[in-house]
């Protein structure tokens, strides 16, 4: 595990570095690039296997988070947070092979969409029993907490799961504790069709942080930059032992619950409205402003970004299926277990 | 814990207080805040929070004050514990271990016998210790595999069951039965107290010349296919014995096996002798009618004696 370094000194004129926000404008752009194709393309093609959730509009949060994190921290996504995924070191190829049910996904099969885990990436999924990841996460707490070498854990949740008993029972425990957990809440608006005002009866559910005994704070979570800098003081609070933080990042789901929904329960209204606050052309705009990248260089990366994308959908659609009867194996882990032995076919 | 400074503990009052049964007594002052950790009531947050640590090369012991209560920490168990082996490869070595059983008139909430809720999910291991010596054997055991294991320490036998328990480092083998008394007329197939009982009502009964041979389960899951299968074939007869409820408990999985793979060298029908399908009643003469005793062992073996 790798020490927590203490933060480098930045020019004061651009935060996070320039090179940072390069970084994020490419992780964000190649997560709208490969949801956009898994959901308007490739689940209308039927060649996605199950359901299809993705977080367009609101990939900020997972990219000014995440960035950030060293190799010793560990991150719980939620499943509107692909960027995380790929900023954790999964590969596209990889991620398209698992929502296309093939056998050298990281789930061999076994789990869809980004049900995807990996210790040695620092990577614990969900399942599909929202919220259950935050008293996971204090478990991971406890053992970075013991080992003293300033690593932190992100648990990522929306506002629905927020009503669930586990987010409850996570939170006091990490605050009792003072357990290096961020908990950061991506507020979209709506939980598959239930709007907020059916959810919640606080402003904001940032409020909530206090009655934990913990900060608790909202930010524009469809500016990268203000995610970037309000997890870096809730990190900063974690590593140094002052214990859990509460984040609620406003946005938008710019999409239904799933792509069989079609969303016709959200105003059209309010999708216009958010259209302007799109996080990623708000990127590009600072970016740009700053002569970090050209024009001309974006339009590169636009295209690097397609082709990358092109390339894993390639690659999952030529990757096999697993062997039937692989469907048993690996319940148990014993010595001589199924995924240690077996490696998965096309590896 | 000496042995593996990645064990811990964490449950409700199991630090200065010692557990609500005294089963982590002395433990704090041996181990410390950090490894025999005071958790606040959240049954969901203790189970979650020995996964977390688990995936992080610990291996939690999670102590629910009583096993009813895990039905609180249910979905932890069920869905997060059990499935991410099998999802994604990562071993989970966690125990959730707790008082649990009838028979100290502790009502509906403090007597079950929920076992069948973990049988009845892949990737779990479930444990039901009856003796001092397996008790020690089958917790080390436990703790070192790398699965979850849900382990029931019946509460009635705390303070009733003395036998000798060697010092030394020692396990029993996860899904290992063990024949407690050697019989030829019928085998009672049990786990748990109900071993005691069946080992008195096999002691009345051989003076009425009727033979019983005990089965000690041991682990529920995977239950010891073999050992079931070879009593039952020894005796021709056999009784299905449990302080669980009837419907969905383990005695229905066990006839299956049998009538499967063992139908032809049966002589009778096989018999259940179980609780009844109702919640655990807290008044005495309504619990002792709900608890499977010496008296009904022996009658039903009796009646299966004359086939």
């Amino acid at each position: 595990m790798a020490q927590a370094r203490p933060t480098k000194s930045r020019k004061k004129t651009l935060s996070p570095d320039a090179k940072t926000l390069e970084r994020m404008l490419y992780y964000l752009k190649l997560t709208r690039e490969a949801e956009t194709r898994i959901e308007q393309v490739l689940y209308r093609q039927g060649k996605i296997v199950g359901g299809v959730y993705v977080g367009r509009g609101q990939e900020a949060i997972g990219v000014g988070s995440a960035i950030q994190l060293l190799d010793g921290d560990v991150v719980l996504p939620s499943h509107r947070d692909f960027s995380s995924f790929l900023i954790r070191g999964f590969s596209l190829r990889e991620i398209f092979c698992n929502w296309m049910a093939r056998s050298n996904g990281p789930s061999r099969g076994r789990d869809n969409t980004l049900h995807i885990g990996d210790m040695g990436r620092n990577v614990i999924p969900i399942i599909s029993h929202l919220g259950d990841t935050c008293p996971v996460a204090c478990g991971v707490g406890m053992v970075l907490k013991w080992r003293q070498q300033g690593n932190v854990a992100l648990v990522h949740f929306g506002e629905g799961t927020t009503s669930r008993g586990d987010v409850h029972e996570g939170m006091n425990m990490a605050a009792v504790m003072k357990l290096p957990v961020v908990f950061i809440c991506n507020n979209n608006a709506y939980a598959y069709s239930t709007p907020t005002d059916k959810q919640y009866a606080v402003k904001d559910l940032a409020a909530r942080g206090a009655a934990y005994g913990m900060p608790g704070v909202k930010v524009d979570g469809n500016d990268v930059l203000a995610v970037y800098s309000t997890v870096e003081k809730a990190i900063r609070r974690a590593r140094s032992g002052g214990g859990p933080s509460f984040i609620e990042c406003k946005t938008f789901r710019m999409t239904g619950h799933s792509a069989h929904d079609a969303a016709e329960y959200v105003p059209e209204k309010l999708f216009a409205q958010w259209k302007k606050k799109d996080p990623i052309a708000r990127l590009e705009k600072i970016v740009l402003g700053n002569k970090i990248l050209s024009r001309k260089q974006i339009d590169q990366l636009d295209e690097e970004v397609r082709k990358q994308v092109d390339d894993a959908v390639a690659y999952a659609e030529a990757s096999p299926y697993p062997k039937s009867s692989d469907a048993r194996e690996g319940v148990y882990c014993e010595d001589d277990c199924w995924w240690r032995s077996t490696p998965p076919v096309n590896e | 814990m000496e042995r593996d400074a990645s064990v811990f503990l964490l449950g409700e009052d199991i630090g200065t207080y010692g557990g609500a049964f005294k089963v982590t007594a002395g433990m704090w002052e041996k181990f410390g805040n950090d490894r025999v950790i005071d958790a606040p009531i959240s049954e969901s947050a203790i189970v979650g929070a020995a996964v977390g640590a688990a995936l992080m090369g610990m291996r939690p012991v999670a102590e629910m004050q009583f096993m009813d209560f895990v039905s609180c920490g249910l979905d932890q168990i069920v869905n997060m514990a059990a499935k991410i082996h099998y999802r994604w490869g990562a071993a989970v070595p966690i125990v959730v271990r707790g008082p649990s059983g009838a028979g100290v008139h502790g009502g509906p909430f403090h007597s079950q016998s929920n076992e069948m809720w973990f049988v009845h999910t892949p990737g779990l291991k479930v444990v039901a210790p009856a003796t001092a010596y397996d008790a020690k054997g089958l917790i080390k055991a436990s703790i070192r595999d790398n699965n979850p294991v849900i382990f029931y320490e019946h509460k009635y036998l705390y303070r009733r069951i003395k036998d000798e328990v060697p010092d030394e480092d020692f396990i029993v083998p996860l899904g290992k039965a063990a024949v407690r008394r050697e019989g030829n007329d019928i085998a009672v197939i049990t786990y748990g107290a109900m071993v005691w009982v069946a080992l008195e009502a096999a002691e009345l009964l051989a003076s009425d010349g009727i033979s019983l041979e005990v089965v000690d389960l041991r682990t529920l899951l995977p239950y010891d296919e073999q050992c079931v299968l070879s009593s039952a074939r020894k005796c021709s007869k056999v009784i299905l014995l449990h302080e669980d409820t009837r419907v969905g408990g383990l005695a229905g999985e066990l006839a299956a096996v049998i009538a499967e793979k063992a139908f032809a060298d049966l002589d009778g029908p096989i018999v259940r002798v179980t609780a009844p399908d109702t919640p655990v009643p807290f008044s005495p003469p309504l619990e002792e009618y709900f608890l499977p005793n010496v008296q009904k062992i022996a009658d039903a073996a009796r009646q299966l004696a004359v086939y």
